[in-house]
């Protein structure tokens, strides 16, 4: 009798069930979009305008700070909305959700890929929208259209790296404790041992080397020397490189946690 | 029907947990195709690990399952696609309207299109959720929660539905309604129910066959009938007026060994049951064998054996001992 009903789904259409689950939450809570800019609107307005007599230190390639500001903000702002991906894949495992899916034909993959989409989608549209947000406040952007997409698929990869890791973080520990207490610890650090306030030649040296480590800082690098007059195209396409083979990383990881899961419940 | 493959066949399954936790001791159910099947026992007795080794959730320790005739651990692919699930915790998406999530379950079997719509509408219309299907899941009451977790286990037309707990934590009422949806259920053409539950008259009344699961294993099969019908006489039951000690334990065992047609007392603290050839008979001499050893009793209850009798003579303790939470125990009793 089952037979003649279930029919197999392709790869492709199991992510987008699974993307469309997800992106559906979203679009119908639309003061979570607005909490998750009131960051970025202190960082660019308040901040901004406090330190804007910093660039006077040189070093900056520009003369407005807040042309500096914008790409850092943005990069920040996917690291702090995707680190807490685990929290949802929490929520998921607690109310059973996982497990009705998992005794569903529909693959591994497609389960973690449509988070990996879903979250995707969202970093591009806040990351546009900051972008906005700085032109509204003067910022220029000389690279052009070009250097925004660059910026902002360089923010979407950064923010897959963390979502993911976050989201395998959550199947493995299932504890809220133990994610709020990971992003606590990294959030400050990788944001300060980058060149998201300051620029690389005004920084302590130690900083400078550090900071050439932290994928955050790849992400900043990529996309605001995309935005500027003149890109340095081989140190973004390094850049974006290794930013996509650590998301590629990432995503393949936590799929596998779906299979240590499964051996715990 | 025996010459038909069985619909859901364990054999030997054995799960441990971490921190040395035995789940599963040596599992073996056979379910024939078409009939709903009860695994009853207490909390902790291993009926979820087994519902969640046999619809491919997790994996046993040793041991092999089938499920309409796919092995669970070569094929838990085909498995997947015979089987509906409905697991004690709802797994719906509370933000999701009912419609949205038996849509979305549709279209993981291939659902699509005007048949899917139909199937949904068919689904929403026979558990009473036609008015509350725009409305987000959230705000759904436990019994419309229940009844929409079942629709999602049957979007696809499965072989076999597992119904893990289907009516714990509903109220009486929904209970009520739920028993009437999975009776309804049963007679559905050639659907296979294998159902959990801990409470013993939910298993009397939905299940054709039961095994009574103490501690990872299955203890004893057979309808409820022929359970009950093993036990001879009548269940007398006894409530004591005080708790009686280590001491009083030892005398009360001596009065009541001996009288004529009274059979396996178990006793705990207040209360002493016994089998008896003729219940009636039994309470005078019961009741004068206690107060000799100075007990008092407060009050006596004659009933025919129920499934509480019948655990309490195969897993050797009393059925709400074995489970923490004290509501339980009534759930079963006065039949």
């Amino acid at each position: 009798m089952s037979a003649e009903i279930t029919a197999r789904v392709n790869p492709l259409a199991q992510t987008w069930y699974m993307t469309q689950r997800q992106l559906m939450v979203f679009l119908r809570q639309p003061a979570y979009l607005l909490i998750t800019l009131i960051q970025p609107v202190v960082w660019l307005f308040l901040f901004g305008n406090l330190f804007k007599k910093v660039v006077e230190l040189g070093g900056f390639g520009t003369t407005s700070y807040l042309d500096y500001l914008v790409p850092g903000v943005v990069v920040m702002s996917a690291l702090s909305s995707n680190m807490w991906a685990g929290m949802t894949t929490l929520d998921e495992i607690q109310r059973g959700t996982l497990n009705r899916f998992l005794t569903t034909p529909v693959s591994r993959a497609a389960l973690a890929n449509g988070t990996v989409v879903n979250n995707g989608l969202v970093t591009a549209l806040q990351s546009v929208i900051i972008v906005l947000l700085g032109l509204a406040g003067g910022a220029s952007y000389p690279g052009g259209p070009a250097g925004i997409v660059i910026l902002v698929v360089t923010s979407v990869l950064l923010g897959t790296v963390f979502g993911a890791f976050s989201s395998a973080l959550g199947v493995l520990v299932q504890e809220r404790e133990s994610i709020i207490g990971i992003n606590t610890f990294l959030l400050l650090p990788l944001t300060f041992l980058s060149s998201a306030f300051m620029a690389p030649a005004q920084m302590p040296p130690w900083m400078r080397h550090v900071a050439d480590f932290n994928p955050l800082n790849w992400a900043m690098v990529a996309g605001r020397s995309a935005m500027s007059a003149h890109p340095d195209w081989p140190s973004i396409l390094l850049r974006s490189g290794a930013l996509l083979t650590l998301a590629l990383a990432a995503v393949w990881l936590s799929t596998r946690t779906f299979a240590s899961y499964q051996r715990k419940v | 029907m025996n010459t038909e493959a069985p619909a859901v066949q364990a054999r030997r399954l054995v799960k441990t947990y971490p921190r040395d936790v035995r789940a599963l001791d040596g599992l073996d159910i056979t379910v024939e195709p078409g009939t709903v099947f009860g695994l009853l026992g207490p909390n902790g007795a291993g009926k979820s690990t087994t519902v969640k080794i046999l619809t491919t959730l997790a994996r046993p320790d040793s041991g092999s399952a089938e499920v309409a005739g796919h092995d669970v651990l070569r094929h838990p692919d085909r498995v997947r696609r015979a089987i509906g699930v409905v697991a004690q915790k709802s797994g719906a998406d509370p933000q999701a309207t009912g419609r949205e999530n038996l849509q979305l379950q549709g279209r993981l079997y291939g659902l699509t299109g005007p048949a899917l719509n139909r199937r949904v509408d068919e689904l929403l219309d026979r558990f009473a959720l036609t008015d509350a299907a725009k409305r987000p899941v959230k705000g759904y009451s436990g019994g419309m929660q229940r009844r929409l977790d079942v629709a999602l286990g049957l979007v696809h037309r499965p072989d076999v539905l597992f119904l893990d707990e289907p009516t714990t934590g509903l109220d009486p009422e929904a209970r009520t309604a739920m028993w009437g949806e999975i009776g309804r259920l049963a007679g559905a053409e050639g659907l296979t129910i294998l159902l959990t539950t801990h409470y013993l008259e939910e298993a009397d009344r939905l299940a054709e066959r039961i095994a009574i699961v103490d501690r990872g294993r299955v203890v004893v099969t057979g309808t409820p009938d022929e359970l009950k019908g093993e036990l001879r006489g009548d269940a007398v039951h006894l409530e004591l007026r005080a708790a009686v000690g280590d001491a009083g334990r030892t005398l009360l065992d001596g009065a009541l060994r001996g009288l004529p047609g009274v059979h396996d007392a178990h006793l705990d603290e207040r209360r002493i049951s016994v089998r008896a050839d003729d219940g009636a008979a039994a309470v005078p001499l019961l009741l004068g064998a206690l107060e000799r050893a100075g007990v008092t009793v407060a009050a006596a209850t004659v009933a025919r054996p129920s499934l509480d009798d019948v655990y309490l003579r195969y897993a050797g303790r009393r059925y709400d001992e074995a489970d923490a939470p004290a509501e339980l125990a009534t759930a079963g009793g006065a039949r």
